[in-house]
């Protein structure tokens, strides 16, 4: 009846994921009385949940990203600290069984439930308001992507308190996850929460190029697109074409798990080499969908913060698509041990190193928009600078690591282990602290603490260092990643290093949310009453903060690069707004529960599958379905906000924007 | 040069944009963005069908010992099949054809036959499965089988979905009549079908014809 | 000079941002006030990184050739990248702080965004760097290709390794022997492994020898190394194989080659016979192996293993054996 669940599932013989099921289940409760008792419940539906609009589900990515930084977090501080514990004699605190678990969901937790959400979630709430339109092509569309993303959130945590989480890493490479050696639940939670979550990234990825391709203001062409378009343009892309691949890999290993198949099984004619191949092809590409947009965020932060346009756009946007194709050629440096010959080795190597060209033009051409310009050391500059010094040595690394002569010394060590996180925090991790200084703003109102902003980030900074260089030096020392125990007892010094620049980025987290609470409270005295608190270049700075839910009363007119900035000039020069405008009521999309609701059915399916409860299964299946064509079948898509709402706005706007434009003109 | 033209040249007045090469005048139409996007969906199940041919491609000739192709592939079977998808491809332009011009009895028939071409086509390739299990070539079997009846299998799985998706617009149409969402949705419809189409040439080519050569 | 952060006209600590700066002590100051001292400690970390690294018994001690020139290459590579990197470190944290909005002396040029002659210089750059790295990793992956065997006046031994869950067993076909976490070789004769695993992926490493490749059921692999002075080094699988993982370290005894020889002879007399049933007590799954000799080896049983007609190996149970006490 309830497939092979049992009482067993719950892990009672095991203190910590027991207590910590408990706490996360206390603090969920606790939220959600609190959320009742405040009467919440209606607000939270109505505005965020089932909203189909970009800026409230880009801000429900990012809180998502937050909570499970501080899951994926929690896993790193404790791999660090056995690690520190567990050397020569010791077994530390974690038995093999259970920290294989951990360092599987760090990597799976922070890749799929922090970095892509972190990125998605800015794509949604910028994009559109750069694009200068009301929403993305597909709003509907987009509430079921989050959902969807929510779901694989939920079963990965669900893995916590019911069964286990998978012992593989974070690829789950075969036969280490075939059925004949991970019998568990694990690698099948890992499995159904990925196959979700990836349903919902692909139609993100539809979503998106549609809404850049198809959708934008009037005279805004390609070339007049900011930067960070043209990056989540190049991402999405990148999402369409990689995505399937993973959805097929992930599903032959569930075909051999399930109905044993011998896709990559030890008999039966199966080639594990076969997924190495397949995941990589997805996995590089992924690696790739987080950092441009990553970039398109600096972008917009140094040229803004620099008061100069960016500098060399065209080259920006060649460099942009040139990696994003580039992208395609490279997986095999992931497995250059694997034995493939010098010819495809050496291939792929210099195929590796060719991305590291338009990456370097970029880096330059960062440095050459501050060139010249007037320099605000802002907190988002702050982590502008500080990817720049740190994401240029993680490209050395990487290109070392591309040198397959040398990769095959330093593969799988901890001097990898560092090159990757070298890159993602400096490149991602930065970007998105970065990205959620500038645009906070632009969503609630009011800024952030400058004070404890610079202090997460000196935290970040240091930490950061502190936890990677010893690294650095312990896979030279021939350290190996995914250990649970520490042969070598001179590695203790570094390895407690590291452990301490845990702890700093620990303490930045925590700042993190000590700055969002104190940022709340005090935020009558930083209100961003103009909507364009950083003196901005794009057209999300048109707009009064937050936006009205459409965005734009009218969509403003493209005439040239810069948009946003060129049209503030002259309105200070001439001292004058340009003439109102016909004001029209404006259609917008609906709310709707469909997301939600798909979701649960999802991952109750998801849940009935790796317990393998196929009755339930079905039931999920025919929900899913059910509510699809339940929604399908309405008859009101959109509703209408009235002429009185948009004008009442639009006058408002222009009034607050001129006197702060007099303001401006007295003072040039 | 005046204030009105000077602001004009930099868009401080609302006469519309000028042309920017690229004709961008505002976001395209519903009509363009839904097939459009619906286009993008479609060219991802693409790739993912690349990565089950890669995969196929990869394991044909993994049989450990079990059945090769030569032994499991009917070629008769797979023209029947063929022929069913492709006419049930002409049925369903038919479809769209009448559904433009708003006529309910022959869109309904024109996408009652479609669906029925294509159970034909997935009752011969459950046929075609259970016959090879009944000998023993069972996915099971080895890894060649495996990718075969993946690949072939998520086809003819595109297929149910397609059926199952007929079937609601039919009911729909039959509710709600012509309206422009329901047309559009129909037109995805016949994109999707045509695409599944496209799928399986590449499938019995790559599969039964390259697969049966002596 | 002056602190733009309140004016005065020292900068001291207590006006630069957040008293944790002052706690995290001397790494921490704000860019503002102390750009070019943030610069130098930064430096710091390359130099201090590949100080330490030359005090351990890893990739950067080599004792053989192919890792000798791995080294070379590592080291190489890196310096013509940091050649390159250094500088727009500086330059980086040079411009943001000259053009700082303070810096009433920097030309403020707000409409400059293009330059081809920067553009060419800034492709360039990365470019030309690119296509030296990519002729010597072209050159390099040829030279040391894992296949490729060794020159050398003597003949290479030849060792069969497999991985099992969770120790190593290395095979000496011409010597008829077997050990387990232990290879014994002769200095300064190229070695020429086969290898293969019994049951999920690893890979063989021995850090200072060289080259590491995985060992992957039913396919062989092929690697050579060698190692030129006698010694003790330690070996790992560097592949994450499963709850036993960390206990597959080994040890690469390289003994002068009338040593070996007297060792090969020695070992004949073992006990242990690895033969089927040999194998097959060997395949159960344990970790923290101690080293083993076995003085009989079935022959064939290297190819046996690879086409999966040596004897079947269960599932891994979750338990491990705990670790071996240090200094055995």
């Amino acid at each position: 009846m309830f497939g092979r669940l049992t009482w067993d599932a719950i892990p009672f013989n095991q203190p910590i994921p027991l207590i910590t099921s408990l706490v996360v289940i206390a603090v969920l409760g606790a939220v959600a009385i609190w959320i009742t008792v405040n009467k919440w419940w209606p607000y939270l539906w109505n505005e965020y949940i089932t909203s189909t609009d970009h800026k409230r589900i880009g801000i429900m990515y990012i809180v998502l990203a937050l909570v499970m930084l501080v899951r994926g977090f929690a896993d790193a501080i404790m791999m660090r600290a056995q690690q520190s514990l567990a050397i020569g004699q010791s077994q530390g605190y974690l038995p093999p069984e259970h920290y294989n678990q951990i360092f599987s969901a760090h990597g799976t937790i922070m890749i799929f439930f922090v970095a892509m959400p972190f990125v998605i979630g800015f794509m949604n709430f910028v994009v559109p308001l750069q694009l200068g339109v009301r929403d993305v092509a597909f709003p509907t569309m987009n509430n079921v992507s989050f959902w969807l993303t929510a779901s694989g959130v939920l079963l990965v945590n669900m893995s916590l308190f019911l069964g286990e989480f998978a012992r593989t890493g974070w690829l789950a490479f075969p036969p280490l996850s075939e059925k004949a050696f991970s019998p568990g639940v694990g690698v099948d939670y890992y499995l159904v929460a990925l196959q979700i979550s990836g349903v919902g990234t692909l139609l993100t990825g539809v979503n998106f190029v549609t809404t850049i391709l198809k959708t934008r203001a009037p005279g805004m062409s390609y070339m007049r697109m900011p930067v960070f378009c043209w990056t989540a343009l190049a991402s999405n892309l990148l999402i369409i074409a990689a995505f399937p691949v993973l959805t097929v890999t992930l599903a032959l290993l569930m075909l051999d798990r399930y109905l044993g198949f011998h896709f990559f099984t030890n008999d039966g004619g199966g080639n594990s080499m076969l997924y190495m191949n397949l995941i990589w092809v997805w996995g590089h590409p992924e690696v790739y969908i987080l950092v441009l947009p990553a970039f398109g965020i600096y972008s917009e932060v140094v040229s803004t913060f620099s008061g100069k346009p960016l500098f060399g756009y065209r080259s920006m946007v060649f460099a942009t698509l040139a990696i994003c194709i580039l992208a395609f050629t490279v997986w095999l440096h992931h497995f250059f041990t694997m034995g493939a010959g010098a010819d495809v080795n050496a291939f792929f190597g210099i195929a590796s190193m060719l991305i590291g060209i338009p990456t370097g033009v970029k880096i330059y051409n960062w440095l050459f928009t501050m060139y010249g310009g007037r320099v605000r050391f802002n907190v988002p500059m702050y982590y502008a600078i500080g990817f720049m010094l740190t994401f240029v040595i993680g490209g050395l690394t990487g290109v070392l690591l591309a040198i397959p002569p040398v990769d095959f010394i330093v593969h799988n060590s901890l001097f990898l282990v560092a090159h990757f996180h070298q890159v993602i925090i400096g490149g991602v991790v930065f970007a998105v602290m970065a990205g959620y200084t500038y645009w906070f703003p632009k969503a609630f109102g009011f800024t952030l603490d400058e004070r404890l902003g610079k202090a997460v980030f000196w935290c970040w900074f240091i930490g950061f260092h502190l936890a990677f260089m010893p690294l650095y030096v312990l896979g030279f020392w021939g350290a190996t990643r995914r250990m649970q125990h520490i042969p070598d007892p001179t590695w203790a010094p570094l390895l407690n290093i590291a452990l301490v620049g845990a702890a700093i980025i620990g303490l930045g987290i925590a700042l993190t949310v000590v700055q969002l609470i104190y940022s709340i409270n005090t935020r009558d005295q930083r209100r961003d009453v103009t909507g364009d608190p950083w003196d901005g270049r794009t057209l999300e700075w048109l707009t009064l903060s937050p936006p009205p839910h459409y965005n734009f009363a009218v969509l403003p007119d493209v005439h040239g690069e810069e948009a946003y900035w060129t049209r503030k000039q002259t309105a200070i020069k001439l001292d004058k707004l340009i003439d109102e405008p016909n004001y029209q009521p404006i259609e917008m999309p609906l709310n709707t529960p469909v997301g939600v609701i798909c979701a649960f059915f999802a991952s109750v399916c998801g849940f009935a599958i790796i317990w393998y409860i196929w009755w339930l299964a079905i039931l999920g299946l025919i929900g899913a379905f059910a509510i699809f064509v339940w929604y399908a079948w309405r008859d009101e898509h959109e509703h209408i906000i009235p002429l009185e709402e948009v004008r009442e706005n639009a006058r408002e706007r222009r009034r607050i924007r001129m006197e702060h434009l007099h303001e401006l003109s007295q003072s040039t | 040069m005046s204030t009105h033209a000077e602001a004009a040249i930099v868009g401080l007045t609302h006469g519309g944009s000028e042309d920017t090469g690229l004709g961008q005048r505002g976001p395209a139409s519903k009509s363009i963005v839904v097939p459009y996007g619906f286009w993008l969906f479609v060219l991802s199940d693409m790739v993912l069908f690349s990565a089950l041919f890669a995969t196929y491609a990869s394991l044909v000739h993994a049989t450990d010992g079990g059945p090769i192709t030569n032994q499991v592939f009917h070629r008769d079977l797979v023209a029947v099949e063929t022929i069913a998808l492709l006419v049930s491809s002409f049925v369903c332009g038919l479809a769209m054809i009448t559904a433009k011009r708003a006529n309910m009895f022959w869109t309904q028939v024109w996408l009652l036959v479609t669906a029925l071409l294509g159970l034909v086509f997935l009752y011969i390739e459950i046929s075609e499965f259970a016959g090879m299990i009944a000998i023993g070539a069972a996915p099971q079997r080895s890894a060649f089988l495996s990718a075969f009846f993946t690949l072939v299998g998520c086809h003819g799985l595109h297929v149910t979905c397609g059926l199952l998706w007929i079937g609601t617009m039919m009911a729909q149409i039959w509710a709600k009549g012509f309206q422009p969402h329901i047309v559009r949705r129909l037109l995805c419809l016949s994109v999707f079908w045509h695409a599944l189409d496209i799928i399986w040439v590449a499938i019995f080519t790559i599969v039964y014809l390259i697969g049966t050569l002596p | 000079m002056e602190c733009k952060t309140n004016g005065t006209a020292i900068c001291p600590r207590s006006c630069c941002v957040g008293l944790i700066l002052q706690a995290g002590g001397g790494f921490v100051n704000s860019l503002e006030c102390h750009g070019r001292w943030v610069r130098n400690r930064i430096l710091l970390w390359p130099t201090l990184t590949l100080l330490l690294s030359a005090c351990n018994h890893g990739i950067l001690d080599p004792v053989g050739p192919v890792g000798a020139q791995e080294k070379q290459l590592l080291i190489n590579s890196t310096a013509i990248m940091l050649a390159i990197i250094i500088p727009t470190m500086i330059a980086t944290v040079g411009v943001a702080f000259w053009f700082r909005r303070g810096n009433a002396k920097a030309e403020y040029r707000p409409d400059w965004e293009y330059s081809g002659a920067i553009e060419m210089v800034v492709w360039s750059i990365p470019a030309l760097t690119i296509m030296l790295l990519g002729g010597i990793a072209w050159i390099g992956s040829h030279d040391l290709e894992p296949s490729k065997p060794l020159p050398s006046k003597n003949p290479p031994l030849k060792v069969d390794v497999v991985s099992l869950d969770w120790k190593w067993l290395f095979i000496y076909p011409d010597q008829g022997v077997a050990t387990v976490n232990q290879l014994v070789v002769p200095a300064g004769t190229p070695v020429s492994f086969r290898l293969t695993s019994a049951t999920v992926w690893n890979s063989f490493f021995v850090p200072q020898m060289g080259t590491m490749i995985y060992t992957m059921p039913r396919m062989t692999t092929r690697l050579n190394l060698e190692a030129d002075k006698p010694g003790v080094y330690n070996g790992l699988s560097s592949h994450f194989s499963g709850d036993g993982f960390p206990g597959m370290q080994f040890q690469v005894q390289a003994l002068p080659a009338d040593q070996f020889a007297m060792w090969a002879q020695s070992a004949h007399g073992a006990a242990l016979r690895l033969d089927g049933a040999g194998y097959a007590e060997l395949s159960k799954p344990s970790s923290y192996v101690r080293p083993m000799t076995y003085g009989t080896v079935v022959p064939g049983l290297f190819d046996a293993i690879v086409a999966n007609r040596a004897p079947p190996n269960p599932a891994p149970p979750p338990a491990h054996n705990p670790p071996a006490p240090a200094g055995v």
